[in-house]
């Protein structure tokens, strides 16, 4: 019962959280100079990550589907079977763990270790709200990364997928496109994409600062807040990504 | 604006601050809990204008909870706690607000470790001035100048020795001229050098900027020298309240196992048999 209560307040305690971010989100020019390094660090420098990753999970999606779609004589649609699952499932949900597992986790590290050495307590000492210097340009920055990288993964993944299916496999380039084209709709897949990205970036930025942001300060304190930075936003992702592909997908 | 704290203690007579009529902060019948312990009670002190007090007490006798009670980090359970004549704010803007009347020395310095020297300085006079980047630099540098790192400006707090970097949190807490300096345990982690710097610059400081310090710390014998007036907590209350000459002469058993550093007393060395009310 007492676990039950205890996750109830935690996700009280997260909403506050939440809307205090949305609240201590001003266009200062501290902000948007913090905002753009905080891109940088938490977006460009995923880029890598995510590149790698799209590559290799389009290649993957490509030999599985050639496998299934062979039985049927309809290997040629492949690129659709690789398009849509991309931009409806694979791409925001994989592009979120990959987030999660290198920027997440830095985020709830940072804050932690801010914790730890005081610099949160100095900043509200300073009467400069640490929620505003610290939260707000770490979760914006998730909030604009997420799409982009999403956009890299798919594309990674479909060039990658083209790679194999027209050079190894050897189905027409032609078709490959035009299949592609005729299974993926801008609006309803290409579009929902990114807004789903988008909500897992912000939702993966959140547990991480929450969790950071509260870490005890200690190192253990900090070790304990980046692992479940880590497990709990990649949990809530999952279940963000059910509700939103049951909601949007028609 | 000149905070109106401030603009009084210019008048303050250096020489006789514990005679001064309006104190600087008061806590009246404070009662201060963490959870469920209560860390100090009856807390009755009275801070003086335009000196330097040093709050002094073994580690963990509840020196940092009194200094969270001052900054309205914690809020007492009990009593009241006036900082420049008025009630510490509960709400959270106003509370900000009287902040920016305070400056505070954290034991960990908490220097911002993505800023340089400089930048860290600058924090708070961009957060709440609105004042054109060369006059910010040469009030950076001028801060710096007052702790003597001018040249240190732009260099990374992980660049900097431990005195150094103190010296710089130092600059940051006088970033906006606060009237109130609070120091927690400032010597902790220095050699002797740097702790005899430190101790020069809060004495130097307080006089030539026409402040108020509070020192809280377990540095005895490196504080008494600068203080004007000495709070000694121990047990969870106050155990002295008066003049470093006060203190140095009584023969109180407990003060007198603290000054000496007597490994047992009326604190015992086998902490099984104390009560368990100590804290941060």
């Amino acid at each position: 019962m007492s676990a039950i209560a205890e996750s109830i307040r935690a996700f009280g305690r997260g909403g506050l959280f939440a809307l205090a971010v949305l609240r201590a989100s001003r266009p200062t020019a501290t902000f948007w100079r913090e905002l753009v390094r905080e891109i940088y660090k938490i977006g460009a420098r995923s880029l890598p990550i995510i590149a790698v990753g799209g590559a290799f999970v389009g290649l993957s999606v490509t030999l599985l589907g050639y496998r299934a779609l062979e039985t049927y004589g309809a290997a040629n649609q492949i690129s659709a079977l690789v398009g849509l699952g991309l931009y409806r499932e694979l791409a925001p949900v994989l592009t979120a763990l990959l987030f999660i597992g290198r920027a997440g986790s830095s985020i709830a590290a940072e804050l932690g270790l801010m914790r730890a050495t005081d610099q949160i307590t100095a900043l509200g000492l300073m009467a400069v709200d640490p929620v505003e210097r610290a939260v707000a340009p770490r979760f914006w920055a998730a909030v604009i990364s997420m799409p982009l990288l999403t956009g890299f993964f798919c594309s990674l993944g479909i060039a990658a997928s083209y790679l194999e299916a027209v050079h190894v496999i050897g189905i027409d380039a032609g078709t490959f496109w035009q299949a592609l084209k005729d299974a993926v709709d801008f609006n309803d897949d290409f579009l929902v994409a990114f807004q789903k990205s988008a909500v897992f970036g912000g939702v993966a930025a959140l547990v991480a600062s929450f969790v950071g942001y509260h870490a005890e300060p200690t190192i253990e304190g900090t070790s304990v807040a980046t692992t479940r930075a880590v497990v709990n936003a990649s949990l809530l992702v999952l279940m963000f990504n059910f509700a939103m592909s049951a909601l949007l997908f028609k | 604006m000149t905070p109106p704290a401030q603009a009084a203690s210019f008048f303050v007579a250096d020489n006789d601050p514990v005679s001064t009529p309006t104190p600087i902060a008061r806590l009246s019948g404070v009662r201060l809990d963490r959870g469920p312990r209560t860390i100090l009670r009856d807390i009755d002190l009275v801070v003086p204008r335009g000196g330097v007090t040093a709050v002094l007490g073994p580690s963990g006798s509840g020196k940092s909870t009194l200094l969270a009670a001052l900054t309205g980090e914690l809020q007492p359970s009990a009593g009241q706690v006036e900082v420049f004549g008025q009630p510490l704010p509960r709400k959270h803007r106003a509370l900000l607000e009287t902040r920016k009347q305070l400056g505070v020395l954290l034991q960990g310095n908490g220097l911002l470790t993505d800023l340089t020297a400089g930048e860290n300085i600058a924090l708070p006079l961009r957060a709440h001035t609105s004042l054109p980047e060369p006059v910010l630099r040469q009030l950076v540098l001028l801060k710096l100048h007052a702790v003597g790192l001018r040249g240190a400006i732009d260099l990374y707090p992980r660049e900097l020795s431990g005195g150094m970097a103190r010296r710089v949190a130092l600059a940051r807490a006088l970033a906006l001229d606060p009237p109130l300096m609070i120091y927690d345990e400032p010597l902790t982690g220095l050699d002797p050098i740097a702790s005899g710097v430190i101790m020069e610059l809060i004495r130097r400081l307080n006089d030539t900027l026409g402040l108020t310090s509070i020192v809280v710390t377990h540095h005895v014998h490196e504080t008494l020298p600068v203080a004007d007036h000495v709070v000694v907590i121990a047990s969870g209350r106050i155990v002295f309240d008066g003049t470093p000459e006060g203190l140095q002469a009584s023969d109180d058993p407990l003060l007198r196992q603290f000054l000496e550093g007597r490994a047992d007393g009326p604190i015992p060395f086998d902490m099984a048999t104390a009560p368990r009310t100590e804290a941060a």
